[in-house]
């Protein structure tokens, strides 16, 4: 069961910063094609948790273990993880702004990273027919032109997702994508990430009990750095430790 | 016949006259010479020719016969001689001291009673002008006198004239006058020079190997300039190693010699025949072209080393010109001489014993060169800290990366030197200079923030240029108004001169007051930060402007003082280093990049970090320049180099600060 | 795709038949052709303005482009100038040399010549000896080699060592101007093998070449003017596509093109190493055409001054860099060289020599605050009225 349904293998990590200890002896697993929601308190050390799996901060102790061959992600560089397959999201969204939406996907297609592939890539027609078709997906179809800095709040998620998605990553973490968003984008960004979900993991850290409800997912949940309780939205909620740590104090 | 009569006879009657005169003289003179010559006078007048006419071959004796006399009068007597005031009275030869009167009078005072005796023309006398060799002997006559003499100030400056003029015969005097001396510090100075002159001059070996060993521990420039001659040494030649002098070493041509430099010894000591250069060969050759060859080759061929050895080997056949010296016959002369060094110093033993004190010497001048290299460091540290902790504040706190720094350091110093032209006193000046800066920088420096750098918040690299073009602009500005030559700023005299420990570790004052400076800024800065409320509005506004803003802090205003107080103290750095430099319009420049290195390499945000990257940053200029102290344009290329290395392992600096604190 | 690439850039086509309109009408009215409007010392004036232009191009690449707001890159092109000039002056001696020895009856041999070209080139530091960085110096072909490659070496570890260690920003402005100083510093000195303060003289004579100043100015005219071209075409050809997205990906976010999985420090580090050649090549052209280079030549300041070119140009595009920097520099000439007359203001004569760097300073200043896109800017603003 465990190597054979595991994607991503995090085993005792432990972080700390001056003292804080961010993360505490954190074990986490998914599998494959799963969707995971993380929620947690401010400080619980989610975006911590991110930072170490995608290669910005290093941890002092533990194992962070990616793909079939179990291959260490932490001596690893930030764009050797994300070529590996380890895409991620910020809570913010991020686009480059000054550039078009096709531009920006363009940019995250999946194809050879190193510089002289790049600077000796050629546009086919495959890749315009790729990135017509990830902008329909994150329905940016009429807005491929348009410069990413002119987009609206949820369309620049959209497009970072859409972005995402190019990169055909085996592994999607997920900041907050639904902060800011009205109603009807919130739903549109659920469809996304389940859609996304059935061809890889999807990590999801997420403040909102709403938008995680819909998810529909297994729920994971962070306190002071290390996990509290897993498993489904109702099964926690009606831990009495989550409770204690949503509403108590 | 009768004609040559009449001539003798004139003459023998001249003659008788003179003769008579002579007599009347004498019988006149004689009785002053028994009654009144004082007892120096006649001890002169048996010398009289010898002192009149005095060289330095023959006044020797005299002046010793003079001392030996004994008499109290001799020192002054020495001196005035010396001064050439001794005059001769041509009518009877004596001496006197005469002093100009009016007209063309000389007052006459006698040597032995030191009364006036009346006055006389200057056609009736001479001077004595005894001639520079002849003073140096008087002079060194006069020492033994003076070092007993009951003045302080006359002993001290006859200490002085031997210091500076030792030589063997004031050995004994100086030996004798130390029993007497009554002044401590005197007493002191008396037995070192006693040592050291017995170390150049002492009688015997044992003696000077003691006085040697003695001082071996002695760090003095004075030390050294007495032993250096004893170990000096002289390059020689021989066909035979002699046995009567004091030699240093064999040297083996090759190895201690370079050949060619030995073998043109020989050459210089007619022992062996000259070679020929390259050069001289070439000229030889050319002096005897014969219808486009030389000794049977063509010219066009000769641009060929091998060639042109080949012609002269021709013509030294015809016996032209004088044959070569080859590498064997090199070999030769130099297996048949040997060459060594010489001490000029006869006593191996006292050369040993030099040697071995030089070398006890030389350790303890490393250690305290070291020491001096040390203290040099902290004070160019503190330079580099002053320029720096204004942009500590500016660019490690706020984050505004301030290139127009360096002018506001030479600002500051403009305004010293300005200040110095309206208050002359210079104490007072620099009082006034100070906040003066402060307030002229400050004012700049709130300008400066209100009118650009408040629009450039979040945008490094356009603070960068922007305060490049106020950079550019008011270096300009300075050369207009200053003009390009450099202004003094002079420091109040109580700064002038050093601490000096001994002869190789020594500080001067104004490193000192820098220094000190350097630390009041620190406490100054530690206080502002930690107790004050300027201070505390500062840190909440550099960590979470919004959140202070919500405080009820206003930002624009923190952030304005915050810029003002450290451009402020980038014009108090600005004095310091006018007082340390010359002011000119680039002064701010040759500082700005070594102050943004301390203030990268310290890390930045925090004020013991700048302290440290100054320290390093000193400490490293200094001993690279240590290492090569010919060259301090290549100590700050390697000083450079090693920081780019050094941000490498460190990138934010000595003290960085970690965690999500520091951003990315 | 090269066709479309010229399409998809219609300002690059334009660029390029303006530059040769220019070139053309420089050269029909120089002394060289005979019309004699444009004088030789302005023709090498027009002829060193291309190259600045050049390395302007190569400014806006490396900050425009990348956000790297290099410091550093006079160097490179000083050190360009130093390479080419190391052979200039060494073939030139060499003719004299060869021709003062030829006067002797006996012909000189190799070693004599070396000798006498090392002491007339060194004698002025004191030394006859060649330093072993001339080694290649009576090569023209390995000179020119050494022109990309000590510069391209000198970017590429430099580069490799800042960017390794993640130094960005403000903290990258510093370290490239501490390595341009420590250079400066370096070539000041008289044992550093460039004959320290002195530096290379005599450069505008072409060793060998009889024809007069007025045509050799004239070549190497045309010759920086096609530099200037094949410049901008490589630059725009970078730019464009996919390499261009990812460096201006890198000016924007750096941390987010990473986590799209570039490898972001060897994009950064091949643009450095490949702006400071195109630098180099600029500098190669420029200094035999201004005669001499000497260590001040590489000083912070000139860094910086190409910076103030861009910004007031307008940076992020190449036409503005090339605007900027010939508009700044000819500026410069004429209000530096004392051919702009002074102002009598009554109680105090205007200088131009005096008040034009605080006039530049300033304006600088101004241009930083309210026209971060600089003359560029005024195309924009042009368009918009078309549009309109």
């Amino acid at each position: 069961m465990s190597q054979m349904n595991t994607l991503l293998e995090v085993s005792g990590v432990s972080v700390s910063f001056d003292g804080f200890k961010a993360i505490n002896n954190l074990s986490f697993q998914i599998g494959p094609a799963e969707l995971r929601a993380v929620i947690g308190p401010n400080g619980a050390g989610k975006t911590t948790f991110m930072d170490i799996v995608t290669g910005k901060t290093r941890p002092d102790e533990g194992r962070v273990l990616f793909g079939e061959k179990s291959i260490s992600l932490l001596s690893m560089s930030e764009a050797q993880i994300a070529q590996a397959g380890v895409g991620r999201k910020f809570q913010k969204p991020t686009v480059f702004e000054d550039q078009s939406v096709r531009e920006n996907l363009m940019m995250a297609l999946k194809a050879p990273r190193s510089w002289w592939s790049v600077l000796t890539f050629r546009t086919e027609k495959t890749h315009v027919a790729r990135v017509s078709e990830l902008a329909e997906e994150v329905g940016l179809l009429d807005q491929r032109d348009r410069i990413a800095g002119e987009l609206s709040h949820g369309q620049k998620q959209w497009l970072e997702i859409g972005m995402l998605l190019a990169q055909e990553p085996r592994l999607l973490l997920v900041d907050e994508p639904a902060a800011g968003m009205t109603p009807e984008e919130r739903e549109h960004t659920t469809d996304l990430l389940v859609e996304a979900a059935k061809t890889r993991a999807v990590v999801v850290v997420e403040h909102d009990m709403e938008f995680v409800r819909r998810l529909n997912c297994k729920v994971t949940v962070l306190h002071e750095g290390s996990v509290l309780a897993e498993g489904g939205l109702d099964h926690v909620t009606a831990d009495p430790q989550v409770i204690d740590v949503y509403l108590g104090r | 016949m009768t004609h040559s009569l009449r001539i003798a006879y004139r003459q023998s009657r001249a003659l008788i006259a003179c003769g008579l005169l002579a007599l009347s003289l004498l019988c006149l003179g004689q009785p002053l010479a028994a009654q009144e010559l004082g007892p120096l006078q006649q001890v002169l007048q048996q010398d009289a020719d010898l002192i009149v006419k005095s060289s330095r071959t023959s006044i020797g004796p005299v002046i010793d016969r003079i001392v030996a006399s004994g008499l109290p009068v001799v020192p002054a007597f020495l001196s005035a001689w010396q001064d050439k005031n001794i005059w001769q009275r041509e009518a009877d030869g004596l001496f006197f001291i005469a002093t100009e009167g009016e007209g063309r009078s000389y007052a006459l005072t006698d040597l032995d009673s030191g009364s006036e005796v009346g006055t006389a023309q200057k056609d009736a006398l001479s001077q004595l002008k005894p001639n520079s060799g002849v003073r140096g002997l008087i002079a060194t006559a006069l020492v033994q006198f003076q070092l007993s003499d009951p003045i302080r100030a006359n002993r001290e400056a006859a200490l002085t004239a031997i210091e500076r003029r030792p030589a063997q015969e004031l050995l004994a005097p100086l030996r004798a006058s130390i029993a007497s001396e009554p002044d401590a510090v005197l007493m002191a100075r008396k037995l070192r020079l006693e040592r050291l002159l017995t170390i150049g001059y002492g009688a015997d070996p044992a003696e000077r190997v003691a006085a040697i060993t003695q001082m071996s521990t002695d760090l003095g420039v004075d030390v050294r300039a007495a032993l250096n001659p004893l170990v000096s040494t002289s390059l020689k030649v021989a066909t035979d190693l002699p046995v009567d002098v004091n030699v240093a070493r064999r040297l083996v041509p090759g190895t201690d010699i370079d050949r060619l430099q030995a073998y043109d010894m020989l050459v210089a000591a007619d022992l062996a025949p000259a070679r020929r250069s390259s050069s001289d060969m070439k000229s030889l050759l050319a002096e005897h072209v014969e219808g486009g060859t030389v000794g049977g080759v063509a010219l066009a061929r000769l641009s060929n080393p091998e060639a042109r050895i080949i012609a002269y080997a021709a013509l030294v056949q015809e016996g032209k010109v004088p044959a070569l010296v080859s590498d064997e016959d090199i070999d030769a002369a130099l297996g048949a001489h040997v060459f060594f060094e010489t001490y000029a110093e006869p006593s191996p033993e006292v050369t040993d014993a030099a040697r071995a004190a030089l070398q006890s010497i030389a350790t303890r001048v490393d250690l305290n060169q070291a020491l001096d290299l040390g203290l040099d460091a902290i004070s160019l540290a503190s330079i580099y800290f002053l320029a720096a902790i204004g942009l500590a504040i500016t660019f490690g706190l706020m984050g505004v990366i301030n290139m127009a720094h360096g002018e506001f350091i030479m600002m500051g110093a403009y305004t010293g030197y300005v200040v110095q032209q309206v208050i002359p006193n210079h104490t007072l000046s620099i009082l006034v200079a100070i906040p003066l800066a402060f307030a002229v920088t400050f004012a700049a420096g709130v300008a400066m923030e209100r009118l650009v750098i408040r629009h450039l918040y979040n945008r490094p690299l356009e603070t960068l240029l922007a305060t490049f073009g106020i950079s550019i602009a008011l270096q300009q500005l300075a050369k207009n108004i200053f003009g390009t030559q450099a202004r003094p700023l002079t420091a109040p005299a109580w700064l002038d001169g050093a601490l000096v420990m001994n002869d190789v570790v020594a500080i001067s004052y104004i490193r000192i007051a820098i220094f000190v400076l350097a630390l009041i800024f620190l406490g100054f800065f530690l206080f502002l930060m930690k107790r004050t409320r300027l201070g505390l509005e500062t840190r909440a506004v550099t960590q979470n402007p919004r959140m202070a803003a919500a405080m009820g802090i206003n930002p624009g205003r923190v952030n304005m003082l915050t810029f003002g107080l450290g451009s402020g103290i980038a014009g108090i750095a600005g004095v310091a280093i006018g007082l340390y430099a010359k002011v000119t319009s680039e002064l701010g420049a040759d500082y700005i990049v070594q102050s943004f290195m301390t203030v990268v390499v310290g890390g930045v945000g925090n004020i013991w970090g700048a302290l440290l990257g100054a320290t390093m940053i000193g400490t490293l200029q200094k001993g690279i320049e240590w290492l090569n102290p010919s060259n301090t344009l290549a100590a700050q290329t390697y000083m450079i180099i090693f920081i780019i290395i050094f941000i490498q392992f460190r990138p934010r600096g000595i003290i960085a600060l970690k965690g999500r604190a520091a951003g990315d | 795709m090269r066709k479309s690439f010229i399409a998809q850039n219609p300002s690059v086509l334009t660029f390029l038949l303006c530059l040769a309109a220019f070139t053309l009408g420089v050269s029909l009215l120089a002394e060289g052709f005979g019309v004699g409007l444009i004088s030789t010392s302005f023709v090498k004036t027009l002829g060193k303005t291309l190259c600045l232009c050049l390395v302007a191009i190569a400014m806006d690449l490396i900050w425009g482009y990348c956000g790297i707001l290099s410091l550093g890159h006079f160097a490179f092109f000083g050190l360009g100038g130093y390479m080419v000039g190391m052979w200039l002056m060494y073939a030139r001696t060499e003719i004299i040399v060869e021709r003062s020895l030829a006067q002797g009856v006996i012909p000189p041999t190799p070693q004599e010549v070396v000798d006498g070209i090392g002491s007339q080139i060194f004698g002025v530091v004191g030394s006859s000896e060649f330093p072993v960085i001339w080694m290649f110096s009576d090569s023209l072909t390995l000179q020119l080699l050494l022109v990309l490659l000590v510069p391209g070496l000198l970017a590429l570890v430099f580069g490799w060592l800042a960017f390794r260690s993640r130094v960005t920003g403000v903290y990258l402005s510093i370290l490239t101007q501490a390595m341009t100083l420590a250079l400066a510093l370096y070539l000041f000195q008289n044992d550093s093998g460039l004959r320290g303060n002195n530096g290379l003289s005599g450069l505008q004579n072409l060793p060998g070449v009889t024809a007069p100043q007025s045509a050799i100015s004239l070549w190497f005219f045309w010759a920086s003017a096609l530099a200037l071209a094949l410049g901008y075409l490589l630059s725009a050809w970078v730019i464009s596509g996919k390499f261009g997205s990812v460096i201006r990906g890198i000016r924007d976010n750096e941390a987010r093109v990473r986590f799209l999985g570039y490898p972001v420090e060897s994009f950064k580090l091949m643009l450095f190493t490949l702006t400071a050649m195109i630098a180099a090549i600029a500098g190669a052209l420029y200094y035999p055409q201004a005669g001499i280079i000497n260590p001040a030549e590489i000083a912070p300041i000139a860094s910086i001054y190409l910076a103030v070119w861009v910004a007031i140009g307008g940076r992020g595009r190449l036409y503005g860099a090339v605007l900027g920097a010939a508009f700044v520099s000819l500026v410069s000439t004429w209000f530096t060289g004392g051919q702009a007359p002074d102002i009598n203001l009554g109680f105090y004569t205007l200088q131009w020599v005096d008040w034009w760097q605080v006039i530049l300073g300033l304006s600088f200043v101004l241009v930083t605050l309210f026209a971060p896109k600089g003359i560029g800017g005024l195309f924009d603003l042009l368009k918009r009225g078309d549009k309109a």
